[in-house]
């Protein structure tokens, strides 16, 4: 895949004498929508934390736009405001307002005192009348719609995104996946780790199905679903479709 | 009112009877069975000899207001080396290793030295090596050597407070593109700070009786002062009053303390 | 047990055989022995080496001649030792004597009982290489004080020399000393045998710039022996006081004791 956004070349990470992650390849396109799907403790979330370097990978590379970002010693700041991270446990910062949290890191950052994008992103997901809340008076749903336009306000070229509806109450799913929606139909460059298998089916462009630290099987959503060749594969989805 | 709330209401006023029965008996015991120890006369003449304490009471409230003075130039000094010390015990970077070591070898000393023996080493050796007036004078050096001895121990509280923000917060802020200092800024100390104000409220408290050690280097403030009537008028009268109007301020502080750590554990609920 | 200690007393009394042993019969904590209480350390020139068993010193020899005025042998004095607030603080004492320079104030007369004055001490001014000051009140007046909580240094201090600048004020003479060593104090008020004492054996360059006269303060520092107040030994006390006064004692101990107290100029 010439001009892959996104390259994972035998990416590799133990935590002490567990090896987590054993050897992952991998290549986004821009534009693309991956969903990682597998058990719990299959490595998706450390997955992906290794691509936005939040843990150091121990060997292989990670390239973005070619540039290999996981050399030891680079300045990852610069790295992570060009890919974006929202957690299952949403992680607002409890003293701020939602428009002070999504303000943060532009302000910081980017020195970008103007809150004008920001409150246009809060307008686009329905949030506007939240935006001088805490987040103790949000709902789970808001507190994560409000983490993503977080990420979002940095101007991110890819987003990850951990598991973030598993926290949440089964009737907040939906506005959140919504958001998902709307950020695919604008083009975003998206790698989800879900148990939604519906969404991952009707909205990806590719899954990859992932279990004791490697992708053991992917493919385009139909034939996953409907006709996995791997044995694991199978059993894994028998037991979460049914 | 249903049959639920009229049974605790009933329960309500039965509890408010015997704790007004209970501490009456008490006061009651206290009020006339200390009179009748053989000693008492003597003790009330030496502690509570109401002459002396009205005598003695507007000059020791001036003096107290010495005690205030260094207390509110000191809680600035302190808050500011304790949160210094704080961060250099958590510093990451290998480089800043050595202020690590430092920070640990300053919390281990000033906590474990007697606030006392800090204030005599403090307030009389180091204008010993030679300062000239005024820079040798007690109150800068009585208050450095609270400062030693208080920052040291804010830091520790401080350094508890940042290692209670979980770790998930300053992964969001790193994910952010913040760098280390804008993390600890803006996401990691406003929280931590937040967390530790009702221990650090006792920790103000506990200063603000410390400050009369200050008494040992010379300055008469009002834990002196009383010591100086004692000695002229033979009398503890003074102390009683010494007592009460630090009780006048510390009550109400500890008060507050407790308040704000109720209202933060009923938060965290 | 009451018996037992009566007998004891007959026979202590027996043995002695003087009317002042008579007087202080039935008078003392332990019958038969004075316990005689000093400072925590005792300093000199009061008590040599802080040892007063061994008579030395102005108060060890002093509370030696009492005791036998009183009909005490030298081995029936029991030392013990106590703070100042100990000895006014209420309840029962364990001494029947104390002395360690205690002033004798009308204030502190109500509380306790004083035996008359054994030692009239006149005021001192102790200074650290005072070549630039002179021994008057304007320039005294200019110095930044240094006193002992306890004695009645401060009143004599605020009154007389009335300073500038408020005194600073300490619990102990070593610690009035060495604020003297940082500079903090320019001149610090004792009795003379103290200032001279500090002057010569703790300060150095220590120096003695002059005294002042007992007619000078308001209350010349007489020094009494403390005892409990309604002490009925008092009587027994002041008694083999006078005597010892009377014979020419008390001054020969004095002269021993405390002979370079002469010479001092005197404050104008």
């Amino acid at each position: 895949m010439p001009g892959a956004k996104l390259v994972l070349r035998d990416v590799r990470k133990s935590f002490g004498a567990q090896e987590v992650l054993r050897g992952i390849d991998m290549q986004i396109a821009a534009g693309e929508m991956v969903c990682l799907i597998g058990a719990s403790g299959s490595g998706k979330s450390t997955l992906l934390r290794c691509i936005n370097q939040l843990e150091p990978i121990d060997d292989g590379t990670v390239l973005l736009d070619g540039e290999d970002i996981s050399e030891p010693g680079r300045d990852l700041a610069a790295i992570r405001q060009r890919i974006g991270i929202v957690f299952q446990s949403y992680n607002l910062f409890p003293h701020m307002t939602a428009l002070e949290n999504v303000m943060l890191a532009p302000r910081r950052v980017l020195g970008q005192t103007d809150t004008a994008a920001a409150e246009r992103l809060f307008q686009q997901f329905g949030l506007d009348a939240h935006m001088s809340k805490y987040p103790d008076q949000l709902s789970g749903g808001q507190q994560q719609r409000v983490a993503i336009v977080r990420a979002l306000a940095m101007q991110p070229e890819i987003m990850l995104f951990d598991e973030i509806t598993a926290a949440l109450d089964p009737e907040l799913v939906g506005e959140v996946l919504e958001v998902l929606r709307r950020l695919r139909s604008g083009g975003m460059t998206m790698v989800l780790a879900t148990h939604e298998m519906g969404f991952a089916r009707e909205l990806s462009d590719r899954i990859c199905f992932m279990d004791g630290g490697v992708i053991v099987e992917e493919g385009a959503p139909k034939q996953i679903f409907t006709a996995p060749q791997v044995p694991r594969t199978q059993a894994f989805l028998r037991s979460v479709l049914r | 009112m249903n049959r639920r709330q009229a049974y605790e209401a009933a329960e309500r006023r039965r509890s408010l009877i015997v704790a007004v029965l209970s501490t009456a008996v008490v006061a009651a015991g206290l009020i006339l069975l200390v009179p009748l120890a053989p000693g008492w006369p003597a003790v009330r003449a030496s502690f509570f000899d109401g002459g002396i304490f009205v005598d003695t009471f507007p000059t020791l409230l001036r003096a107290f207001a010495i005690d205030v003075m260094i207390f509110a130039w000191s809680v600035p000094l302190i808050c500011a080396t304790g949160l210094a010390i704080a961060l250099a015990r958590g510093a990451r970077s290998p480089a800043l290793f050595p202020l690590r070591i430092a920070g640990a070898v300053y919390v281990d000393v000033f906590r474990g030295v007697p606030v006392v023996l800090t204030i005599y080493l403090i307030g009389f050796g180091v204008p010993g090596l030679g300062l000239p007036r005024p820079w040798n004078s007690p109150y800068i050096w009585g208050t450095v050597a609270l400062v030693l001895t208080y920052s040291a121990y804010i830091a520790e509280v401080l350094r508890s407070g940042i290692e209670s923000v979980h770790e998930s917060q300053r992964n969001a802020a790193i994910c952010l593109g913040l760098s280390e200092r804008d993390t600890m800024r803006y996401v990691i100390l406003p929280q931590a700070i937040r967390r530790v104000v009702p221990a650090n409220m006792n920790m103000l408290v506990a200063l603000q009786k410390d400050v009369a050690l200050l008494s040992f280097i010379g300055p008469v403030e009002i834990l002196r002062q009383a010591g100086i009537y004692k000695s002229l008028l033979a009398n503890f009268t003074p102390y009683v009053v010494a007592a009460v109007i630090f009780l006048a301020v510390t009550v109400p502080a500890t008060r507050y303390a407790d308040h704000l750590l109720n209202r933060d554990r009923n938060a965290r609920r | 047990m009451w018996k037992y200690l009566s007998s004891q007393a007959i026979a202590a009394v027996l043995i002695a055989g003087s009317a002042a042993a008579q007087c202080a019969a039935d008078k003392t904590l332990t019958e038969g022995k004075l316990t005689i209480a000093t400072g925590n350390p005792a300093y000199y020139p009061w008590v040599i080496d802080d040892a007063p068993e061994s008579g030395q010193g102005f108060e060890a020899a002093v509370a030696y001649a009492l005791a036998e005025r009183m009909g005490f042998d030298a081995g029936d004095v029991i030392w013990t030792r106590t703070s100042f607030d100990q000895a006014i603080q209420p309840g029962a004492k364990d001494f029947d004597l104390n002395l360690q320079q205690f002033s004798i104030t009308e204030e502190r007369d109500k509380v306790v009982d004083f035996s008359t004055p054994y030692y009239t001490a006149p005021m001192a001014v102790l200074v650290r290489g005072g070549g630039d000051v002179s021994a008057d009140l304007d320039s005294l007046r200019q110095l930044r004080w240094g006193v002992m909580a306890t004695t009645t240094a401060l009143p004599v201090v605020m009154q007389t020399i009335a300073p500038a600048t408020g005194p600073l004020v300490y619990d102990d003479n070593v610690n009035v000393v060495e604020a003297m060593k940082a500079g903090q104090v320019d001149a610090a008020l004792f009795d003379l045998p103290t200032a001279l004492y500090l002057a010569a054996a703790v300060l150095e360059g220590g120096q003695v710039l002059g005294q002042f006269s007992a007619d000078q303060t308001e209350n010349p520092d007489r020094f009494g022996m403390l005892m409990t107040e309604g002490n009925p030994l008092k009587a027994c006390v002041d008694e083999a006081l006078a005597a010892l006064a009377a014979d020419g004692a008390l001054a020969e101990i004095e002269a021993t004791w405390l002979q370079e107290a002469t010479g001092v100029p005197l404050i104008k």
